[in-house]
């Protein structure tokens, strides 16, 4: 067992993790986070993806031990609770996912990839979502998705229900 | 799967490192970026009964440029390489060849020296070092000594590095004017493992090809350089015909792996065409850093 403190979503956490617990593992079984999903275990289908000190990363590919002093932020933390985010509301108006499993992983990585390419276009998008894989779509609708987000951030309609959350495509705690 | 059991150590130094390693050899896996060497430990493909996290060890990573050689900490992370205009200037066929590796979040972790080290024939960064021949630089308890890339790759997953030696960097020849490269291949998606993947650089004096490089990276099991096209093309004017004859010549003796993703008739063939794609962008990129 390892002793840690991390940041997620804001709150600071403490855990004990043994070293070979990965990052997705103490988020769901350590903290009951259970919003980061467990695809493949190996790296292939990106469902675990979260942003650590604002980068996407896998988070079944990252141990625990190795978030100790990171802001992490997880599916959880992009909206207030019952609301949804610029592109959280956009991938919703687009029907983008079917099962859901994917959701997260798909949702956390555009967040990353749009706070660093705000006018991505289509092509960009499919390049930055190539490492999430769903088997429900056929991709078009979360693709769609990410473009309306895109979209509506660039003229924002303060009428709109989802002006109200904060802006998901600026991760908090961004730093390089 | 989850991960099996394995004790932890977290060295703050070179130093520190290299006396872990010393102390358990090859009992121990050098944990770095982990984006190879988790995999093979949630498939069980690995047993390492210890894990040496070199994350913490800050001294192992940058980017630095001196006397005409790029040198790259081995635990500097992919996309650390791929943002750096010091990597852009001057080693433009790494620079080209880094954002082919996986996925962002991929790069977001993986290092420099971790995919040199893991040492994947399929992988971008070994068929760079061997196109360049990048020296190796690994330390042990005994001092430091220096690999060239040729002696580097000895098989599969295999290097030169003995078991109580760290990588701590990787040294690249800065790209002169008149030398241009590319890096091309061909995987399913973006991101995958390439099916073939070629590295290229050509160096033009006075309109003649002065140097050339090419090293595959998928058609056997260490990345291999086509020696026969390099030594076609030295002195000659470039041209499609003679681009079509390297392409033969570099394509003539390999003997790719067959697997799901292609026949090694398939592989040859595609390893033709990245010589002739490789050629045309590297001569074009030649002329413009004349």
């Amino acid at each position: 067992m390892v002793d840690i403190a991390l940041t997620v979503n804001g709150t600071a956490r403490t855990g004990s993790p043994e070293a070979r617990k990965t990052l997705a593992d103490f988020l769901r079984d350590d903290l009951n986070m259970t919003g980061t999903h467990l695809g493949c275990e190996h790296g292939v289908c990106g469902a675990c993806t979260v942003i650590v000190d604002g980068r996407a990363v896998r988070s079944c590919l990252m141990l625990a031990v190795q978030a100790a002093g990171s802001e992490v932020t997880t599916i959880e933390g992009l909206a207030p609770d019952g609301g949804l985010g610029t592109l959280q509301q956009a991938m919703w108006d687009s029907h983008s996912f079917q099962c859901g499993f994917c959701t997260p992983g798909m949702v956390m990585q555009a967040t990353a990839f749009l706070s660093d390419h705000p006018g991505a276009s289509e092509q960009q998008i499919r390049e930055a979502l190539s490492g999430n894989i769903c088997r429900c779509t056929g991709y078009q609708s979360i693709v769609d998705g990410v473009l309306l987000a895109v979209e509506r951030s660039a003229s924002p309609d303060p009428a709109a229900p989802h002006s109200a959350s904060p802006d998901p495509t600026t991760p908090p705690n961004r730093e390089r | 799967m989850k991960l099996p059991h394995v004790d932890y150590e977290a060295p703050r130094t070179v130093t520190e490192a290299v006396e872990l390693l010393a102390e358990h050899e090859d009992e121990a896996s050098v944990l770095a970026g982990g984006q190879s060497l988790i995999p093979l430990l949630a498939l069980r493909l690995a047993h390492p009964a210890v894990l040496i996290d070199i994350n913490g060890v800050t001294e192992l990573s940058g980017v630095s440029a001196t006397n005409g050689t790029v040198t790259i900490g081995a635990m500097t992370r992919e996309y650390v390489a791929e943002e750096s205009g010091t990597v852009a200037d001057a080693v433009p066929l790494l620079a080209a060849a880094l954002p082919l590796i996986g996925h962002e979040a991929i790069r977001n972790r993986g290092t420099i020296g971790g995919s040199l080290a893991h040492a994947d024939p399929a992988a971008e960064l070994p068929a760079v070092a061997r196109a360049l021949d990048a020296e190796f630089v690994v330390r042990g308890r005994a001092g430091e000594r220096v690999i060239p890339a040729a002696k580097w790759f000895e098989g599969y997953l295999t290097t030169s590095r003995a078991p109580d030696e760290l990588l701590v960097e990787v040294r690249f020849p800065a790209a002169g004017r008149g030398t241009g490269s590319s890096f091309d291949e061909v995987a399913r998606r973006h991101g995958d493992f390439a099916i073939v993947g070629l590295a290229t650089s050509l160096t033009l004096s006075g309109g003649a090809i002065s140097d050339a490089r090419l090293a595959f990276a998928g058609v056997s099991d260490v990345p291999v350089r086509a020696t026969e096209a390099e030594d076609l093309l030295v002195g000659e004017r470039p041209s499609a015909e003679l681009f079509d004859e390297a392409a033969r010549r570099a394509t003539s003796d390999i003997d790719p792996p067959a697997d799901l993703h292609g026949s090694a008739d398939y592989r040859r063939k595609v390893a033709a065409a990245l010589v002739r794609r490789g050629l045309r962008a590297a001569a074009d990129s030649a002329d413009e850093r004349q």
